[in-house]
């Protein structure tokens, strides 16, 4: 099933790439991957990609952070050292709760942004030191790849891509 | 992309712009050398930086009593120049996060300096509350940290605390959501760099970025996130602030509507400031083509807005002032203290500079033209740092009793210390304009063919924006996906 060899065809133009991808797709090819300098409106769908679930962690990290924040104002301030610090009710939590919806909100915000953009890293692996593997310098700047395995059928792919308007058909080893 | 979008909008990007074009202008002012005015303006900051350090080792060496402060007013210039360094930052996450959800397609060539900016204002916004501090090296005992003493925590109901959440906060999702924003455009860089160091540390900050599909795809959502996040954080951030105001029972202070007022007034400022610096920053490296007139325009229509709510506030003040009944209220507000007192001309700079000068904006040769931008948003800038100063040295000047009426009168210190925010302010922001790529490359490029001028005049030609080919099997148009 490993195919050892992979087809990088590039475009120029993010329609004609989108167009690309979708007869790609209908003459039943795997895309393994598609290189872009910037998001192309649409592409993930057409290539048949799953929606991302990073929302739904950054719900659940605000969540987190919602009930640190209580845990938090609620043992120090009521459980730990009730304490009267100008007139303020501190027998129970809900009695002193205005003054802790800032702290609360800001705390929610928090863990739900980081932990999301940590989250976001860990998935798409990057971070300082990581390698860039993008195969082709150019795709930073106007050039979008789409690689695609080849198991013996080079020549048909590579007419199926020239047909559809790719500038420079490539096949290499898999790195 | 190919979608329908109306005639009657100006192009965003002007001139005759391909992707390869944009990548070669915004790598331009990066791979090239600095130029002289680039050192002097450099050397100038640099100057003022240090001189500010100097009068923040004296402050920190030798006592708050440097400072003009007294017993009455304990606040004054500190907590000024705070809340007008966390003000101007408030444009560059309504830029990148409030105009995102809306969709507003202008931002994008403007975002990523206003997020700068913030960034590096609020840097200095942070520097106030360490040193204005009569024991800064206690300053970690504002962190609810498990400690020796018998676990001695916070007081969590002080607004001045919820100022560290708040700002620490906004300083770090702003970091991480601007960040995530470059690492297309290090890659970029990377990828064009030709020196080996260059080559070095733009793979260092650009994280290994490649631009697959499926990376893009989550780098949107999670911008979108950010953005819906960072939007009520905005909001909350200058609320806070306001509220070191709002809560206590100072006449003047004690007031409800600061919070909305503050983050109004914030908008207005940091749009001013975002005018300032990109008024300039648009000609020395050369990005006239996207940072255009109507960006500009744009601005202002914000400034507009944003100072009408500033007006109106401040009308609104003085009326539940006379309406409250309150002796103290009405004195703070309509007595002869503040239109005519000792501080007549702090108040009537604010005034003329806040309110009547803005309302030039009112008029479109007035609102497109970059001279006078540059000179209204310096105004605004001058008024909104006297807006500050208003609330808290005028107020505190006369409290409720009349034994405790006391000036206040700034030393060289506090004046010192803020001339270094703006040096240290202006050498982050000059190192920047080198270093980064300050347009975002990789969104301008979604833009390009929908509000790229030479797109749009071919569009109204009828010629289709897609190159032709001779495509035999592949049938249908992209449109059907594409929103944006």
């Amino acid at each position: 099933m490993e195919s050892s060899k992979v087809i990088h065809a590039f475009y120029t133009d993010d329609e004609v790439l989108m167009d690309a991808v979708k007869a790609v797709k209908a003459e039943h090819h795997h895309i393994e991957e598609v290189f872009c300098p910037f998001p192309v409106h649409g592409l993930d769908k057409a290539m048949g990609l799953a929606p991302t679930r990073l929302a739904i962690t950054a719900f659940f990290y605000g969540i987190t952070g919602l009930s640190f924040a209580i845990w938090m104002t609620n043992y120090m301030m009521i459980q730990d050292w009730p304490q009267d610090i100008g007139g303020k009710p501190s027998f129970s939590w809900l009695e002193n709760m205005p003054a802790f919806v800032p702290i609360m909100f800001e705390l929610t915000v928090f863990f739900a942004a980081h932990l999301m953009v940590i989250t976001f890293y860990m998935r798409s692996r990057i971070w300082p030191f990581k390698e860039a593997e993008n195969p082709d310098p150019r795709t930073t700047d106007d050039h979008f790849l789409m690689e695609i395995p080849v198991h013996n059928n080079e020549a048909e792919l590579t007419a199926l891509l020239s047909k559809t308007g790719a500038v420079e058909i490539n096949i290499v080893d898999k790195h | 992309m190919s979608h329908y979008e109306a005639p009657i909008r100006e192009p965003l990007v002007l001139g005759d712009k391909s992707y390869h074009d944009i990548t070669e202008d915004i790598a331009k002012p990066i791979e090239g050398a600095a130029n002289k005015n680039w050192y002097i303006a450099f050397y100038i900051s640099l100057a003022a930086m240090l001189w500010g350090f100097g009068c923040i080792f004296y402050t920190v060496g030798t006592g708050i009593g440097v400072w003009g402060l007294n017993k009455n007013i304990g606040w004054a210039w500190d907590i000024t120049n705070f809340v007008w360094w966390v003000g101007i930052g408030h444009a560059g996450t309504l830029i990148s996060a409030v105009l995102l959800l809306f969709r507003q397609k202008w931002r994008m060539a403007i975002n990523r300096s206003a997020e700068a900016m913030t960034i590096f204002a609020v840097f200095q916004a942070g520097l106030f509350p360490i040193i204005h501090m009569g024991r800064p090296w206690n300053a970690y005992w504002v962190l609810p940290i498990p400690n020796q003493f018998g676990s001695l925590w916070v007081n969590f109901n002080s607004p001045l605390l919820w100022d560290v959440f708040a700002i620490s906060t906004y300083l770090s999702v702003s970091l991480v959501f601007w960040w995530t924003g470059l690492l297309p455009d290090f890659a970029m860089i990377r990828d064009r760099a030709v020196k080996p160091f260059q080559k070095k540390i733009y793979s260092l900050l650009s994280f290994g970025w490649s631009g697959r599909a499926k990376d893009w795809q989550r780098f949107e959502e999670v911008s979108l996130v950010l953005a819906g996040l960072a939007t009520p954080l905005v909001l909350s951030v200058h609320t806070i602030v306001s509220m070191d105001f709002a809560t206590s029972i100072n006449p003047g202070w004690h007031s409800t509507i600061f919070p909305p007022y503050f983050v109004a007034g914030a908008i207005f400022s940091g749009f001013a400031m975002v005018q300032t610096l990109l008024g300039i920053m648009r000609k020395v490296t050369n990005l006239e083509d996207y940072i255009t007139r109507m960006h500009i325009e744009y601005m202002n229509i914000v400034i507009i807005l944003t100072g009408g709510i500033v007006a109106v506030a401040y009308a609104t003040e003085f009326f539940i002032a006379w309406y409250t009944g309150s002796p103290y209220e009405n004195y703070t507000y309509l007595s002869v203290g503040a239109a005519t007192g000792p501080y007549a001309w702090a108040f009537w700079s604010l005034i003329t500079f806040n309110i009547i000068t803005p309302q030039l904006l009112w008029f479109k040769k007035i609102r497109r033209s970059f001279i006078w931008t540059f000179i209204i948003s310096i105004a605004i800038n001058i008024g909104m740092w006297f807006e500050r100063f208003d609330i808290i040295a005028i107020v505190l000047s006369k409290g409720h009793l009349p034994s405790t009426w006391w000036r206040f009168e700034p030393t060289f210190v506090d004046v010192g210390i803020f001339i270094g925010t703006i040096g240290f302010f202006f050498v982050l922001f000059l190192l920047y304009a080198r270093t980064f790529p300050v347009i975002a490359q990789a969104e301008v490029k979604t833009i390009l063919k929908s509000s790229g001028e030479f797109y749009k005049k071919r569009s109204e030609q009828g010629i289709p924006t897609k190159p032709a080919i001779n495509v035999a099997s592949a049938e249908g148009t992209s449109d059907k996906n594409n929103k944006e």
